[in-house]
């Protein structure tokens, strides 16, 4: 029997429908993929299976009993957890009171904190990470141990199904290796696991079937292993896209050298890095988490403090006392891997987060010129083909896409001579992607600099002319991208 | 040093803050067996009582990652509400359980308002100070209100009437109700719900915790200890005055954060509060010894708040290990 089946789910808000007819099945045992763009409606269904709100119209079954959850609560007590795209996890309490958050072992409303330590302690060992202390305060976990207590929080209430919402968006690869031993072992034990993921090379390695969401509709499901990548993605985006992930290849004349590095270290992370950047290029970095990557453009847009020696357009550089106020000034733009908190102002306007860092072009004496606000904004959208109901409305309103766009949208709108861009196309779909890698290419024609951290191999191997790996602070000597593999980048990065 | 030596400073921290202040004024004072004499110790105790009952409320608010404003109207309508009471002649133990009840119910308004009108506590609050005060003033007809001697004036005395209870029967309830709040806090389901409430409200809302539910019953219950100290308030005065206590909010919030609470939530302690109104109440108690003006007091203990939160601030970056 199967443990979840869903037939006809329907979800309107307002005027829109965000679900309009999605079926789909789970085996217990069986680990599916759920993929599409964003905006297709897999967060809705997430949302709803989890609790969060009912569905208009459509049939739930779990285990062959009507399933209609109230809310979070009655939905983990139905044997459904889910895993957040966010890590959902209270920082300031223990590990052991995360795990057993809502179920906590009380008698009168006391909690019986040995039971809770034991409870707790079991489960971390059943996943072989008996060495995490139930005790200790999540604040003061690293990333991936996080992720372990949220997954035994989702165990301790005997899940049946686990609903993994773009669970390796922030981890690294060994650490994803690490979350896949730990789903095999989940699907031994008989769990069923939907599993939500833009990354189809990770979908095929854990994956076993797919479905494919596309506006709202399931418009296609089957064996991962009798379809290919490029299917995968029509069926995603309705249509055939030509693939632009291939190969780099040099810039046509490499244009005069607009910076170099010499030996820049920000302590602890980012030891010695030294390279050349030429104008027209496109300088991939690539390396784990944590090994410096973000520390290196931080440090080149003087957000971190920095020593060594720098050369802008021949000009000599301290990289002590670099401030990112001037560092605009002198050319250089800088988009955060945490758009949320550093890329965009959410609150604000499409518009002013597009303006943001040169309000000089369409100000006069510090007033606004809102007619030339908007129209810069519209030039610089119709670039990037952001869908918007306005130039106007907030940007919290977007989807992660069009937000990631918005954020890029205000470096083309600064226009700098050199882009240090920090995962600029992660965590959205493929169109969006798409439109984000022609507009990188096309500044790079226009002779700009591009400097692009990236976690995901075939963006990078695609897109840049050369590449650099990071590994613990150092930067290896950058080669052209056509003599790096994802296997060779990666043993660079781990170091071996 | 490990982690734990590291969060052992960080909870002695206002305990030292404490030992610090007392020093300094029996130090400045000359006359250390004056200064730390039982009298004045005593004076400092009841003087602490109202703060420390307000910062017994406030601390699980916050730690909720709450506030409320209106502390100060609260203490003020509920001495009031029991003034009135034993005026039309209630017997004292009913004039101090309304004089409760009245704070819980002002609680309860703040955390309908929040949750069902979706109000930030802030701004609720800041509503209830001006709601509480005018009703306060409605009550007692914008007078003061004399009430009859009964036991109820005795609860907050400096020197208690039965001496083998050495200081003020206020105390010792406060005392008690702290230690007993204190292990709610962090030996119940209730309490531990409260924190990951403050610490991260869209996890516990994934986990199942009917966090609205809960917001009311945090600030209903606060409500109940501002009530108390609405009463004992009244009880020090021996009269239910609707314009006292204005301000007593910053009191009670400065001191819940001088004792490790932070105003975003997931932190703090009954037990540094408790710490936090005592070096208040030593800091005005000194400035008053040493005759010096209240305004040099209000720029000692305004300086105070800031450097608590700033050394506060520098302990945790100091103790915090990388993410």
């Amino acid at each position: 029997m199967a443990l979840l089946e869903l037939s006809g789910i329907e979800k309107r808000f307002g005027a829109t429908a965000a679900l309009s007819g999605v079926t789909l099945t789970i085996q217990p045992g069986e680990i599916r993929a759920l993929v599409g763009e964003n905006g297709a409606g897999k967060s809705t269904l997430v949302a709803i299976l989890s609790g969060a709100f009912a569905p208009d119209a459509g049939r739930m079954r779990l285990a062959g009993e009507p399933y209609a959850p109230r809310d979070a609560a009655d939905a983990r007590r139905s044997g459904v957890a889910c895993i957040h795209q966010e890590l959902c996890l209270c920082p300031h309490l223990s590990v052991a009171e995360n795990i057993l958050l809502g179920i906590e072992p009380a008698s009168g409303g006391w909690i019986s904190r040995r039971r809770a330590l034991a409870r707790a302690a079991a489960l971390l060992s059943e996943f072989g990470r008996g060495e995490i202390d139930p005790g200790r305060r999540v604040g003061s976990l690293a990333l991936p141990d996080r992720q372990i207590v949220e997954i035994c929080r989702a165990l301790a209430c005997d899940a049946r199904l686990l609903l993994m919402d773009e669970p390796t968006s922030t981890l690294q690869r060994s650490n994803v290796d690490r979350l896949f031993r730990l789903m095999r072992q989940l699907r031994e034990r008989g769990i069923a696991i939907l599993y939500i993921s833009h990354f189809l090379e990770e979908v095929r390695e854990i994956a076993g079937t797919y479905t494919i969401l596309r506006d709202g509709q399931s418009v296609d499901s089957g064996e991962l292993a009798s379809v290919g990548d490029g299917g995968l993605i029509a069926g995603m985006v309705g249509r055939q896209l030509q693939s632009t992930l291939a190969r780099g290849t040099a810039p046509a004349a490499p244009g005069e050298p607009l910076l170099e590095v010499r030996d820049l270290a920000s302590p602890p992370r980012l030891r010695s890095v030294s390279f050349e950047l030429h104008r027209g290029e496109i300088l991939g970095i690539a390396g784990l988490i944590g090994s410096g990557r973000t520390d290196l453009l931080r440090a080149l847009f003087g957000l971190s403090p920095a020593t060594g020696r720098l050369r802008w357009r021949g000009e000599d550089l301290p990289a002590a006392g670099l401030e990112s106020s001037r560092q605009i000034r002198r050319g250089l733009g800088y988009l955060s891997e945490d758009r949320k908190a550093e890329g965009l102002a959410l609150g604000l306007s499409i518009a002013d987060n597009v303006t943001l860092s040169r309000f000089s072009t369409c100000a006069r004496r510090g007033w606004i010129h809102l007619r030339e606000q908007r129209k810069q904004t519209e030039d610089v959208l119709g670039l990037l083909r952001v869908r918007t109901p306005g130039v106007r409305s907030r940007v919290l309103r977007l989807s992660g896409g069009n937000q990631q766009k918005v954020a890029l949208g205000r470096l083309l709108h600064q226009d700098p001579d050199l882009l240090l861009l920090d995962e600029p196309a992660r965590g959205i779909d493929v169109g969006s992607k798409n439109d984000i890698y022609r507009e990188i290419g096309r500044m790079a024609e226009r002779g700009k600099a591009i400097l692009m951290v990236s976690s995901y191999l075939p963006e990078l191997l695609s897109l840049c002319h050369r590449i650099a790996v990071m590994s613990r602070g150092r930067l290896s000597p950058a080669r052209p991208a056509s003599e790096w593999t994802q296997d060779s980048i990666l043993q660079a990065a781990i170091g071996s | 040093m490990n982690a734990a030596g590291r969060r052992w400073i960080v909870r002695l921290g206002p305990l030292l803050g404490l030992a610090g202040v007392v020093a300094f004024f029996a130090v400045l004072i000359g006359s250390p067996e004056r200064y730390l004499s039982a009298t004045n110790l005593r004076v400092i105790l009841a003087q602490t009582v109202i703060v420390a009952l307000g910062a017994i409320g406030m601390t699980v608010i916050m730690v909720s990652g709450g506030i409320d404003l209106s502390v100060g109207s609260s203490i003020a309508l509920t001495g009031v509400v029991a003034a009135v009471a034993l005026r039309g002649g209630s017997p004292p133990a009913a004039a101090l359980a309304l004089g409760i009840a009245a704070g819980g119910a002002v609680g309860a308004v703040n955390g309908l308002a929040i949750t069902g009108l979706r109000i930030v506590p802030f701004i609720a609050t800041l509503g209830m100070l001006g709601i509480a005060r005018g009703a306060a003033k409605y009550l007692a007809n914008q007078q003061t209100v004399n009430v009859p001697a009964t036991w109820i004036n005795e609860l907050a005395v400096t020197v208690p009437a039965r001496r083998w209870l050495l200081v003020a029967p206020g105390v010792w309830i406060t005392a008690i109700l702290a230690a007993a709040m204190s292990l709610v806090l962090t030996r119940t389901v209730f309490g531990r719900h409260v924190f990951a409430l403050g610490s991260n409200e869209a996890a516990a809302r994934a986990c199942g915790i009917a966090t609205g539910r809960l917001k009311i019953w945090i600030y209903a219950m606060a409500g109940l200890f501002f009530g108390l100290a609405g009463v004992l308030q009244m009880s020090r005065l021996r009269q239910g005055d609707p314009t006292v206590a204005a301000g007593a909010e910053l009191d009670v919030i400065a001191a819940v954060v001088i004792g490790g609470g932070s105003l975003s939530g997931g932190e703090g302690s009954i037990g540094g509060a408790m710490i936090g109104a005592l070096i208040m109440a030593v800091l005005r108690n000194g400035c008053q010894q040493m005759g010096w003006s209240s305004y040099v007091e209000e720029i000692i203990i305004g300086a105070i708040i800031v450097l608590a939160v700033a050394a506060d601030r520098y302990r945790i970056s100091r103790s915090a290990e990388p993410a």
